[in-house]
């Protein structure tokens, strides 16, 4: 644009702007009335150096900006298009910021605040509400009926909102595992005793079900028989000291998926599954009890029995019900 | 052709005097007013930024195989919508800009309502006749953490899907009909209920941003019909505003913070990396990482989680309260609760239901002050319990006692703080010396013929805007003896 025809544009937006514009602040105008002459300190503080340096911002803008469409097109890598585009705004920003403070003319105003709470205009209000009400005998009755309608009119509108999801019943207490069924890994692979090894853990599945579901994935680790303390009466189910519990924390749902062995003796002595979400820490030796941490109930346990080739076979379901607490997780199935 | 548009405009809608009246609107200055339009602009770019997302994003937890250009996910079984963010990420020019650009923008909307509110709360200017819009905000405050939280879970890579389970546990953990309304959110179990990721998706992309844009238009319809407060200073009053007009001035330096909080989200999301979902996998039931962190405005929940005692209280076989519904749902409650509570409070305190307009800098009500420090103090034990686990594996302290240590912390650490800020606070009000700038002010004395005599040199420098001009007595009595 040559600079003539850009003057000649300027200076017609500006002739334009300013007839618009009063020459006093409207507001001070005698004889508004209600409105106090406003108090208004005026400067004007624009200097070369000022205008200069806004121009030199949004020359900067310009160019970052043609920078992110090129770039765009021709090479969009993430870096050096936020660069870019973060570098037009911010050079924007200072244009206009620079303008506000150092070009344009820097005022303080007084502006009065208006009253609240008129107490007549209110007492007005009220007389208008009750006014609606004259000459009717049964007011307190229709009134009251109304709000019975509508409450049970709001309490119908929402029932429905009882079909966005099943009821629980037994639904949270149902897990894949039969007895009898194969315990894979994520390959579908089954497990044999041989691939439990002391200190190291597995994970496993039912053999042909559904493994994103919590009652799915167990933690399979392994000990030396005289290492369970647990009664001889539970000690069902870890044959060959292979035991299985539900990989889900029993505290919020997430995977336990730390084992906690070799052990650090003498601060960590005991072998332990712990979850990383919250530290829900569980004694592997006496069958998943809670050693440390938020969980409110022990680790569920999967029985487990031997098959003929040492595959490893589910030998009845869970201890308890598997996954986060609700109200009736420490319940049987079907006493809801 | 439109010749003039002020005419225009005006000949058909009749708006010029409203138009004036706008023009000459006096904004207060003081730099911690801006923090409320950082998280407007914040907002507008999260819209902005969002809508491009939306029509990138496919809400599908369809089982597909990864077969895209990042190799070490080829052949991954995952979902649509985990794929569909992989691929955006790495395959959409500008994609990865704008996504990061967004989820940088919601961490910093919601970091600048915080330090809004945290404004707010210790000069007082929750007071009378803000309560409603303070209570506005509180609200916007809450569906931000929420639409933040839903945002980072459409993802579905490993990480939002352990901090859904975690939500999903929580609400299942709520007393008596925890596990139908767990049931009813999720539209059955989670994970496997397909009908879910339509639904947040929808809160996400729309039900929370309306409910967001309508409490935003309220929230400065009530300003502009309230105006600002404004600290005490030469010639404010508790009746007026002083300040700067909206145009030409402030119109220029809002709008120039507009542009510099877009611009510095855009730095961000092109040069800082922020969740590179490619790394974290699809989310597994059966996986989990260890030290992962959420996005900073969940820390106080998972640092709550993590320090709350094993406690599930039971009936028989039922259980009452599910260990999860205390420092995932009650603990966040309570905090909202006090927080909502806090102007009736402070009211009871502070007596006299009048009108402030003038605000209150933090040392000017010390017993206020105190219990504001104590209560964020409170909240904030459990975020940085949060980080218990960057401790534990960096620095090797071992876990159960950084949680002992906070559980302590967390019942004793609001005691403590108070008594240090209430000793602070107060000493700052007796002596009403900035602790950085130092005491400014001049020393009169009263003579006997009534009038004010100068003693001290007063040092030529003006309070700064936050500074409370005082009359000369004042002054003077405030003034130890021995000056
Ligand atoms: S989910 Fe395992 S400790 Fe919380």
């Amino acid at each position: 644009m040559s600079g003539r025809l850009r003057d000649f544009l300027l200076a017609r937006v500006a002739t334009r702007v300013l007839r618009r514009l009063p020459d006093v602040e409207p507001a001070e105008r005698p004889g508004e009335p209600g409105v106090p002459p406003p108090n208004i300190e005026r400067e004007l503080p624009s200097s070369a150096g000022a205008e200069r340096a806004v121009l030199a911002a949004l020359a900067l803008a310009t160019l970052a900006a043609a920078a992110f469409i090129v770039l765009y097109v021709a090479f969009p890598d993430t870096q050096l298009l936020g660069l870019s585009l973060g570098l037009s705004l911010v050079a924007f920003a200072v244009a206009l910021v620079v303008a506000g403070k150092r070009v344009v003319p820097q005022e303080t105003a007084v502006e009065e605040r208006e009253d609240f709470g008129d107490a007549q205009r209110q007492e007005e209000v009220r007389a208008i509400v009750r006014r609606g009400g004259d000459g009717i005998s049964r007011r307190r009755m229709l009134i009251g009926a109304a709000g019975a309608a509508g409450a049970t009119i709001g309490a119908a509108a929402l029932v429905p909102a009882a079909s966005l999801g099943p009821r629980v019943g037994d639904r949270l207490r149902q897990s894949p595992w039969r007895p009898g069924r194969r315990v894979v890994d994520a390959d579908g692979t089954p497990l044999t005793v041989g691939d439990i090894e002391i200190g190291g853990f597995r994970t496993g599945f039912p053999e042909g079900a559904k493994r994103d579901e919590l009652g799915s994935p167990v933690i399979v680790v392994r000990l030396e028989e005289d290492e369970i303390e647990l009664p001889e009466a539970q000690r069902a189910g870890m044959p060959s000291g292979v035991i299985a519990f539900s990989k889900i924390c029993p505290h919020a749902g997430c995977a336990v998926s730390i084992y906690r062995h070799p052990l650090y003796e003498p601060t960590e002595p005991r072998p332990a599954l712990v979850c990383p979400c919250h530290f829900s820490t569980f004694d592997v030796r006496r069958g998943g009890e809670l050693l440390f941490g938020p969980a409110g109930r022990p680790l569920p346990r999967l029985p487990l029995s031997i098959g003929s080739e040492g595959e490893l076979i589910a030998d009845g379901e869970y201890t308890e019900n598997y996954g986060p607490s609700w109200s009736g997780v420490r319940q049987e199935r079907g006493e809801t | 052709m439109i010749g003039d548009p002020v005419r225009f405009v005006d000949e058909r809608l009749n708006t010029a005097s409203l138009v004036r009246k706008a023009l000459r609107y006096v904004f207060p200055d003081h730099w911690s007013f801006m923090l409320g339009e950082i998280a407007l602009y914040a907002f507008l770019v999260l819209v902005g930024t969002g809508i491009f997302l939306a029509f990138n994003y496919v809400p599908s937890d369809a089982e597909t195989v990864y077969r895209g250009t990042y190799e070490p996910l080829r052949g991954t079984p995952m979902s649509e919508a985990y794929k569909s963010v992989v691929d955006l990420s790495l395959d959409v020019p500008a994609g990865l800009l704008i996504r990061q650009t967004h989820h940088w923008a919601a961490n910093v909307f919601i970091a600048a309502i915080v330090l809004h509110l945290v404004r707010i709360l210790f000069t007082g200017a929750f007071r009378k006749p803000r309560e409603i819009n303070y209570w506005i905000g509180l609200t916007m405050l809450a569906v931000a953490i929420l639409e933040g939280f839903l945002g980072y879970s459409l993802i579905d890579d490993l990480l939002s899907g352990m901090g859904l389970a975690i939500a999903y546990s929580v609400a299942l953990a709520t007393p008596v009909i925890g596990a139908d309304v767990a049931l009813l959110i999720w539209g059955g179990e989670y994970p496997g209920a397909t009908v879910f990721w339509d639904r947040i998706f929808t809160v996400h992309i729309l039900i929370l941003p309306l409910l967001l844009a309508g409490l935003i238009s309220l929230h400065m319809l009530i300003l502009t019909k309230q105006h600002h407060t404004q600290f005490p200073g030469p010639k404010r009053t508790e009746r007026n505003v002083v300040g700067t007009p909206l145009w030409p001035g402030y119109a220029l330096r809002s709008l120039g913070l507009l542009f510099a909080t877009a611009g510095v989200l855009f730095l961000l999301g092109g040069l800082v990396q922020i969740n590179p979902v490619w790394l974290w996998g699809p989310y597994e039931p059966y996986l989990s990482t260890n030290a992962a962190q959420p996005d900073w405005y969940l820390g106080w929940l998972i640092g709550g989680l993590r320090i709350m005692p094993p406690l599930e209280p039971v009936i028989g076989d039922y259980t009452l309260v599910g260990n999860a519904f205390f420092m995932g749902a009650l603990f966040p409650l309570v905090a909202f609760g006090v927080l909502y509570l806090w102007p009736l409070i402070d009211r009871r305190w502070s007596g006299a239901g009048e009108r402030h307009e003038l605000l209150d800098r933090p040392r000017d009500n010390p017993r206020r002050s105190a219990a504001l420090v104590a209560f964020l103090t409170w909240v904030a034990i459990p975020f940085v319990a949060g980080a218990t686990d960057r401790v534990f594996y960096r620095l090797g302290v071992p876990y159960d006692l950084q949680i002992w240590a906070f559980r302590v912390l967390f019942v004793v650490g609001p005691f403590l703080a108070w008594l240090v800020a209430r000793r602070i606070f107060e000493d700052l009000h007796d002596r009403d010396a900035h602790p950085l700038r130092g005491w400014t002010g001049r020393v009169v004395q009263r003579n006997a013929r009534g009038g004010f005599e100068t003693l001290g040199a007063y040092d030529g420098r003006t309070r700064g805007e936050g500074g409370a001009e005082r009359d000369e007595a004042t002054v003077a009595a405030d003034v130890p003896a021995e000056r």
